[in-house]
This record gives structure tokens, C-alpha cells and sequence, in this order.
């Protein structure tokens, strides 16, 4: 049974068109991320789907029921903003329960699903403060909180990380995934981060200027992405693209100074292809000498040499364990041709045969 | 360098720079702020030194030299007992014409531009702008304009000369400028705090009177400063939309000072002035604190 579904949904601002015919279902329980740049659309969706956002076109159904002019109270969803949004002058407390009395539920009911939801995020202690009295962890736990007290069918989360520091950040993300797991709920969660789409999702969106670029599985999009903007989005540092040429079956990818045979099909032939390769996909040959090192980074377990090829096209190559190539030094590269990912270097699709 | 010892391997100055207290730039500085100080001091202090002299002292021409003899007896007199033309119970009168035109005139025109303002910065409906851009020129125009116009509609109102006509038209001159005040504070409240109220299901008086308002007790307090002044200090509108037995405290006050017989007695003008001016001083005094006070501190991030 599908939790949401949006049928050929628009959205246009004046003469913008932020969302194009959008069409997307989403199963119960399922943990779904909207990723993509800043201004492609995915906080605009979020909204549309909450309701603060009346539509141009289409239609949003929620549990099977036509949503789409009913007030943002009504759909069923609960929602965690980027910044918190706590009202600053009512306690933890009041935070949590003034959706329920803006509900008319009674005082019983109030304090019994208070109570639950500061003991599944461990705010029991903290209800009685202000938000002003409260770090941005805990901030973020609060508006968590206002929306598990209203026992919806569906989250919607808006970067709610993007305000915390990198360590909270870490430490959140795992939270909302235990959180996901314990309760079941369909979870839709906006993010500019490739990280926390890729660890936090069962299925991601990847949108780019209001059209849905891909739709899979984390792993899925990571290893077999339709088009170049979905390699390039997912998997950090990006994928290394170069230029190639299609000839006899093969391609030839000057700026890796090799030659692939037998991944593309000769009705291709003589074609301008974008080859892509992961970092970490690609093993230094100390032997060659095709590419200098112009710099390293390290991470500690793993580290990335950037190289320059004999075209100029700059690539980066991960090094795991030990081995550290120092700047300057002259190498070659290898790459598994099973690892090549073929672009149509016009029209960015992916080419798979 | 007598008195500097080198005890530490460091040379050179070290810490915090030294500063002398009575260096040229202080003294430049703290001399021009108590010239200035002074300056806008004097008037006021000469207006309470006079309104406790008798008028024999008066007479001696001192305006500077402090009271040698402390009387009450101008206070008194300038509340209670100083003519305007006809009667002569003093200030006490257009005092509480006063209180009843500016404490309904302020109720009523902060509760409507908050309104406005929040409507307008919210709820965004179509032709918001315009009727926004036509409030806001209604600032502009020259209040002579609509002078006549509105002694017209009073009179055709039936509130030509009483208090609600005045209340009115005290509404009315408040409407373009509070509700921009309104609507600027409203539009700095980050906008999720208004989403995470819709989600929660507040509608448009629920999130106004429990999230919006709550927030915003220092524009209001702006708000209510502006207008308990504007409108006790208002001249023009009290005598012309009034009669004389709904004076506003003002309009008294200037009958006070000008209706002369026999001796101008200045210490009774001197008290019945800072009586006058006594309201909107308690109001900035009070105020002050809710200014300073940041009551959105911690609403986001922070």
C-alpha cells in the first residue's frame, strides 16, 4: 500500500516553474530522502506535500486520501524544520502539546503522549525549560517530539541537521534512523547532503531543477546511475569524468592515457562519450607515468591524490591503508573496465551497452 | 623606561595597550556629552525650580537661582484651580479627557495595525502589495488635506465633537505607520515558526494570539510608546474635532497659558506644563526595559 502519492504535481511562481509534472509513491514505512543542489525543488515538494504550499497542478494523495486542499493540520503528517522553529516563549512542554490542544484533546490523553514521546527521545528532564534553554541537539529533539506527539502517519523532515555541528550532525542522523525503525513511520526527509541521503534512506529522489532525476536504492543510484548529474551527485569525492571516443566496441579515454574494449556497442561508433570512474575504482601504478600528483589529502584510513593527466583533465583516486604517493611524482593508473560508466557527452544519459 | 622593570625574556609591549583616563580624547570627549548634557538639562530644570517659587521670588527675575522657599501651592493651583476662559477647575479636567481619548485611541489602533501587519506579512493574499503601497501613501499625505473632509464625515457620523469622533480619526493617523511597524517585525520572525503553527494546526487567531503576539511584546511595546505620546502630546486634532468640555489635556494647558488676568503666574504655567508632559516621560521611563529585553532570544538558532 502506498503511504503518499503525488500525481503530475506543479508548481510555479509567477512565471517560475519550480516543480514540473512530478510523479512519485512512497510505501509505508518506507524512509524516503529528497536530495539535490539548493534551489531544485526538494524543500518546495516538502511543502507542497505538508500543505503550507498550495499547488498550481496535480494531485497528493495521503493514505489513499485526495490531500490536496486540505490544511497542512489535517493530512496527517507531522514536520521538523531546519530551525527547529520552537515557539520561544512556551516551555518544552508547551512545544510539544499545543498541536494537541489546537486538536481539542483531553488533558489526560495530552500528558500521557507528552510523556511517551520525551521518554523515546529522552527529553523527560528538559520539559519544563524554554527553548532559549536548550542546546541545538536538543532543539531538534523538541521539534522531533511536536511531531511524535501527534501520532502521524508521516514525517517530514526539512535538513533538519543542517544547523548542528558536524558531531551532533553524526550523532542525530543515527538517532532519526533508530528512531525510523522503532516506529514504523513513512519518513520523508529533504537533505543537500549526499551522505546522510546515502545512510539514511531506503530510497532516495535525486531532483534537479523540479525534475526527478533518478529514483532507487542508495547502493542502486551509487552504482548504476542513469544519467552524469546523479553520478556526479552521489559518492564523495564525485566521480571522475573525462572525454572518450566510442571506436569498435571500445572507447578510448585519452585523459586516463587507456583504452577500454568491448563495453559499448558499435552502433556508437565514432561517438563523443563522457567516461566516469570512482576514486576509489582507480589503483595507482607507480610504474606509469601518465599522470603527475599534484596533491594529496589525508584522512587518516583513507587519503585522495590529485592527479593531472596528459589532456590536463584533473582526476582523483582514493588510497586506502598506508600507501601515501607523495605531490610531484609521475604515475600511471589502472581501472577495472567492469568500473567505467559511459555518458552520452551530449545528451549526459547513460549509455549501458 | 625608568619604572620598567624587564622581568620576562619578552620584549617589547606586551598585554593590553595602556590607556591614560585623562588623555585628550577623553576629555574631548566626556566635555562635549556634559556641554550637550547640560544644554537640554537647563530648560527642564529651570521649569522645576520655577514651579516651586512663589511669585514674589518669581519677581526677583533669577530664573537660575534655586528656590528659596519650597512651595506646592502652583502644583495645586495648575491641577485644580487654574481658568480657562469659563471654568476654572484646572488641568485636572483635560487630564482625564485625555486619559479617555489616548488609553482607547491606543487599544484600538494597535489592535487593528497588528492585525493588518500580520496579515500582511503572513498571510499573503492576492493585492497584498497594493493595499499595502496604498496604506503606506496614506502616510504621506498631508494631514491639512483631510482636515475638512473629516470634520465632514464626523458631522455626518454624529461624532462631531465628542470623544469616540476623536478616537476615530486618532485610529485612523495611527493605521500607516503602526501597521508597517507591524508588518516589518512580523516578517522578521522566521517563517518556519508560522509553518510548524500550521502543521500544528493553529489557524489565523491561534497563531496570532499565541505564537505571533507572544513574540513580539517589544514592537508592541514600541507600538504603545509611539502612540500614548503622539496622541497625549496631539494639539491639533483635540481642538479642532472637540469642544471645549472634551479638551484634551494640551488644548488645556495652551487655554491655561495664554488666558491671562492681571499677572502672568508663571510658576502655575511652569507645573501645569511638566504635569502635562509627566505621562508620556512615565511611559518612556516604564517602557525602557521591554526594549532592551530580547524576547525572541533562542526562537532559532543561537
Amino acid at each position: 500500500m502506498n503511504s503518499i502519492e503525488i500525481k503530475k504535481l506543479s508548481l510555479n511562481f509567477g512565471e517560475i516553474e519550480v516543480l514540473k509534472e512530478l510523479d512519485l509513491s512512497i510505501e509505508k514505512g518506507e524512509f524516503l530522502v529528497l536530495l539535490g543542489a539548493s534551489g531544485c525543488g526538494k524543500s518546495t515538494l516538502l511543502n507542497c506535500i505538508a500543505g503550507l504550499l498550495d499547488v498550481t497542478d496535480g494531485q497528493i494523495f495521503i493514505n489513499e486520501q485526495n490531500v490536496t486542499w486540505y490544511e497542512p493540520a489535517q493530512r496527517g503528517i507531522g514536520m521538523v524544520f531546519q530551525s527547529y522553529a520552537l515557539y520561544p516563549q512556551m516551555t518544552v512542554k508547551g512545544n510539544l502539546s499545543f498541536g494537541l490542544k489546537n486538536a481539542g484533546l483531553p488533558k489526560e490523553e495530552i500528558e500521557k503522549r507528552v510523556k511517551h514521546a520525551s521518554e523515546i527521545l529522552q527529553i523527560e528532564s528538559l520539559l519544563e525549560r524554554k527553548p532559549a534553554a536548550l542546546s541545538g541537539g536538543q532543539r531538534q529533539r523538541v521539534a522531533i517530539g511536536r511531531a511524535l506527539v501527534r501520532d502521524v502517519e508521516v514525517f517530514l523532515f526539512d535538513e533538519p541537521l543542517s544547523n548542528l555541528d558536524a558531531k551532533l550532525r553524526n550523532e542525530l542522523r543515527v538517532e532519526i534512523k533508530r528512531l525510523h525503525q522503532k516506529l514504523d513511520n513513512t519518513m520523508i526527509y529533504v537533505t543537500h547532503d549526499q551522505i546522510e541521503a546515502m545512510t539514511l534512506a531506503d530510497k532516495i529522489v535525486v531532483l534537479r531543477l523540479g525534475i526527478i532525476e533518478q529514483v532507487g536504492a542508495p547502493m542502486d543510484l551509487y552504482r548504476d546511475p542513469d544519467n552524469k548529474f546523479v553520478a556526479g551527485f552521489i559518492g564523495s569525492p564525485a566521480m571522475n569524468f573525462v572525454n572518450g571516443t566510442a571506436k569498435r566496441g571500445g572507447v578510448d579515454a585519452p585523459g586516463l592515457g587507456l583504452h577500454f574494449d568491448g563495453i559499448i556497442s558499435t552502433a556508437h561508433e565514432g561517438k563523443a562519450v563522457s567516461v566516469g570512474a570512482r576514486p576509489e575504482h582507480i589503483t595507482l601504478d607507480p610504474a606509469g607515468d601518465t599522470h603527475t600528483v599534484e596533491m594529496t589529502e589525508s584522512l587518516g584510513g583513507v587519503s585522495f591524490a590529485y592527479l593531472s593527466g596528459p589532456t590536463g583533465e584533473r582526476i582523483v583516486v582514493e588510497e586506502r591503508g598506508d600507501e601515501r604517493t607523495a605531490a610531484g611524482v609521475t604515475v600511471g593508473i589502472n581501472i577495472e573496465t567492469s568500473r567505467i560508466l559511459l555518458f552520452d557527452a551530449e545528451t549526459e544519459m547513460r549509455i549501458r551497452s | 623606561m625608568a619604572n620598567s622593570t624587564v622581568v620576562h625574556s619578552i620584549d617589547g609591549p606586551r598585554g593590553p595597550k595602556p590607556r591614560k583616563m585623562l588623555s585628550r580624547r577623553n576629555i574631548i570627549l566626556y566635555g562635549t556629552l556634559l556641554v550637550v548634557a547640560v544644554y537640554y538639562l537647563i530648560p527642564l530644570y529651570v521649569m522645576l525650580v520655577t514651579s516651586v517659587k512663589g511669585m514674589p521670588e518669581i519677581r526677583l527675575g533669577n530664573i537660575f537661582s534655586p528656590p528659596v522657599e519650597v512651595t506646592f501651592e502652583p502644583w495645586v493651583k495648575a491641577w485644580a484651580q487654574a481658568c480657562t476662559g469659563l471654568n476654572c477647575d484646572g488641568l485636572s479636567r483635560g487630564f482625564w479627557n485625555s486619559v479617555k481619548i489616548t488609553i482607547p485611541s491606543v487599544f484600538v489602533s494597535i489592535a487593528i495595525a497588528s492585525i493588518n501587519g500580520y496579515a500582511l506579512a503572513n498571510w499573503r493574499f492576492k493585492g497584498a502589495n497594493l493595499f499595502f503601497t496604498i496604506l503606506i501613501f496614506g502616510a504621506f499625505i498631508p494631514y491639512q488635506i483631510m482636515i475638512y473632509p473629516l470634520v465632514i464625515l464626523l458631522r455626518d457620523l454624529g461624532l462631531y465633537t465628542k470623544l469616540p469622533g476623536l478616537i476615530l480619526i486618532h485610529t485612523i493617523f495611527g493605521m500607516p505607520i503602526l501597521t508597517l511597524l507591524f508588518r516589518n517585525y512580523f516578517t522578521t520572525i522566521p517563517e518556519e515558526l508560522f509553518k510548524a503553527a500550521r502543521v500544528d494546526g493553529a489557524g489565523f487567531w491561534g497563531i496570532y494570539f499565541r505564537v505571533m503576539m507572544p513574540m513580539s511584546l517589544p514592537i508592541f511595546a514600541v507600538a504603545i510608546v509611539l502612540q500614548v505620546t503622539g496622541i497625549w502630546n496631539d494639539f491639533l486634532f483635540g481642538v479642532i474635532y472637540t469642544k471645549p468640555a472634551n479638551y484634551p489635556m494640551t488644548v488645556q494647558l495652551n487655554n491655561i497659558v495664554n488666558s491671562v488676568q492681571g499677572v502672568t503666574e508663571y510658576n502655575v504655567n511652569m507645573a501645569a506644563t511638566l504635569l502635562t508632559g509627566l505621562v508620556p516621560l512615565t511611559i518612556y521611563f516604564i517602557s525602557g526595559k521591554l526594549f532592551v529585553r530580547g524576547i525572541a532570544a533562542g526562537a532559532v538558532k543561537g
